[in-house]
């Protein structure tokens, strides 16, 4: 099994999520961070000061799969979060060792 | 004086009175981090508390001493005794007391703004009795109460430009200058945490400060009146005249200064540093409000307009003055009401007109009008001797309390305290329960005033 982690622009969440749905994949995490990569922060003024505010604000996806569907999940992600500018984020995938079902105890590929 | 009359003052003390709660605790509080925000607030909520409970007990009687509006004993101050605990005041009086209270304490509330995140709540109630009874009511009696100074030199101030914000600002600033900066400053200043309850308090103030000026008329029957409302003597109908005429103009000025300060204060953010900020128009509306307050019974329209204006551009720039001279004077105190405060009373020095309802109450110094209105430099003269009295009494009054308090109980909390956050420490609260942290990366990578330039 692998879980593929993809940090893409918070505007493009619902583009993603639909582009899964009709993939197949009907599950997945989603938290909220910051980050920056060559996508530089802004800056902001109060009272004459100004503050640099380097990070930007992202949107992480997690998803579990089985080892042959990885690739293709990775590749409708990308494809779905793609808008050509800079800061548009990143997809990789780690391997995971085991996964459990909270409800039933099903462990394994029959847990995903 | 008349049952229009007295209901209208028991609205404006209310009015004045939401100007510290919830008002001015708004826009303090919005300034600050989320960590001390709390801290922020209490310290005009505990400033309500400690300033009212003491004006009635010997503020009312050491700054008015009698059963009115003042006693005009000449002297510097009246006696603590006379009225203790408001003794020989008739209750057909409170109202007056109460207004006069809640400029005590809303005085005393704008001074916290410039030590935020770091000195010890008792030490804050401990200087708010201390400097209310020393300072505050002494001015008070010698600018409206009747004492030495106004005895010998008269000037123009109609709500307390003198009393309540050069007064503030003169004490926030000693304040500043002997507790220190805090950790981090000016590296880290500190970023607003939620300028939109700035802009709340912001427009609450403007809101509430028509009763701090509107209800600050004070009546003076005379032929004038009489003659504007066509009176043939009855004293009653020169009171209405007065009363209509008066708060229709003090109304008029203090909106229009309030207007063109917030644009005058976006022109310039505009032009020095590129943007027009949200927190810029609420800064510009405070400080055009502070700057009429004491010029709104003397001015004309265009003078208010003017003096709006002008007060918004210099105190944009002026705020920027504290990153100079590496005083951490946190929510701009000085540069706001100080800077606010003499530039509204000296004005009355230009733009004052003989016309205006402080001429016609025959309270014009020597009557002469402002340099730009037919006059000469005689009512400027007076008006710098009233801002130089509040300067130097308050300044050399507020250091001594201040190094007082510095070497017995101490002003500051620890540092770790102060880097963790003074809400957890001194409260044992956190003003929001954040469900998860999220870092904001926010760093102040360069501080200067208009320096980006």
């Amino acid at each position: 099994m692998k879980l593929i982690t993809a940090v893409v622009k918070p505007f493009k969440l619902d583009d993603v999520k639909e582009a899964l749905e009709t993939y197949g994949v009907h599950g997945l995490t989603v938290s909220e961070v910051n980050g920056y990569g060559r996508q530089k922060g802004h800056t902001e003024v109060y009272r004459g000061a100004e503050y640099t505010v380097d990070f930007v604000p992202k949107v992480r996806i997690e998803i579990v799969v089985d080892d042959a569907d990885a690739s293709g999940v990775v590749g409708v992600i990308v494809k779905a979060a793609n808008t050509g500018q800079i800061g548009d984020g990143k997809v990789w995938v780690t391997p995971v060792e085991d996964i459990v079902r909270v409800r039933t105890g099903e462990r394994g590929p029959d847990a995903l | 004086m008349g049952d229009g009359y007295y209901s209208w003052m028991i609205v404006a003390t209310a009015l004045v009175l939401m100007m510290t709660t919830p008002a001015l605790a708004f826009f303090y509080g919005g300034m600050t981090r989320t960590k001390s925000t709390l801290n922020m607030m209490m310290m005009s909520f505990s400033a309500m508390g400690a300033v009212g409970i003491v004006f009635v007990l010997w503020g009312w009687s050491i700054g008015w001493g009698a059963d009115g509006i003042g006693n005009g004993n000449g002297k510097l101050i009246s006696s603590p005794a006379n009225t203790f605990g408001l003794l020989h005041v008739s209750s057909s009086n409170y109202i007056f007391v109460l207004f006069q209270m809640t400029f005590a304490v809303i005085t005393v509330a704008l001074i916290s703004g410039s030590i935020a995140d770091r000195v010890k709540m008792s030490s804050w109630i401990v200087f708010s009795v201390l400097w209310v009874t020393l300072v505050y009511v002494v001015i008070a009696h010698n600018v409206w109460g009747g004492g030495w100074f106004y005895s010998h030199f008269p000037n123009l101030d109609y709500a307390g430009g003198t009393v309540v914000h050069i007064n503030a600002g003169v004490a926030g600033g000693i304040l500043a200058l002997v507790i220190g900066r805090r950790a981090g400053w000016p590296r880290n200043p500190g970023k607003p945490h939620n300028v939109t309850l700035t802009m709340l308090g912001a427009g609450l103030l403007w809101f509430g400060w028509y009763g701090f000026n509107v209800g600050s008329i004070v009546f003076t029957p005379n032929d004038k009146w009489d003659a504007i409302g066509g009176c043939d003597g009855d004293t009653t109908c020169q009171l209405m005249t007065q009363f209509t005429h008066e708060t229709g103009v003090t109304f008029m000025n203090t909106t229009l200064a309030t207007m063109a300060a917030m644009l005058a204060w976006l022109l310039v953010e505009r032009v020095l540093r590129g943007k027009a900020t949200s927190l810029g128009a609420a800064s510009g509306v405070v400080a055009g409000l502070v700057a009429i307050t004491p010029s709104c019974g003397s001015v004309n329209t265009l003078g208010a307009i003017c003096v709006g204006a002008i007060a918004g551009a210099v105190c944009a720039v002026a705020i920027g003055l504290k990153y100079k001279l590496g005083l951490d004077d946190s929510l701009d105190v000085v540069g706001v009401h100080l800077t606010g405060g003499i530039i509204g009373a000296l004005l009355i020095g230009f733009f004052g007109t003989v016309k205006s309802p402080q001429g016609i109450d025959d309270l014009f110094p020597s009557g002469d009008g402002g340099l730009f209105y037919g006059g000469n430099a005689n009512l400027l003269w007076h008006q710098f001797l009233g801002v130089a009295f509040t300067v130097v009494w308050c300044g050399v009054v507020t250091l001594i309390i201040a190094y007082l308090i510095k070497v017995t109980i101490g002003w500051r909390v620890t540092s770790d305290a102060e880097v963790e956050g003074i809400d957890v420490n001194e409260h044992g609260e956190s003003a929001y329960d954040w469900g998860t942290s999220a870092p904001t990366g926010a760093v102040a990578s360069h501080v200067g005033a208009g320096a980006s330039v």
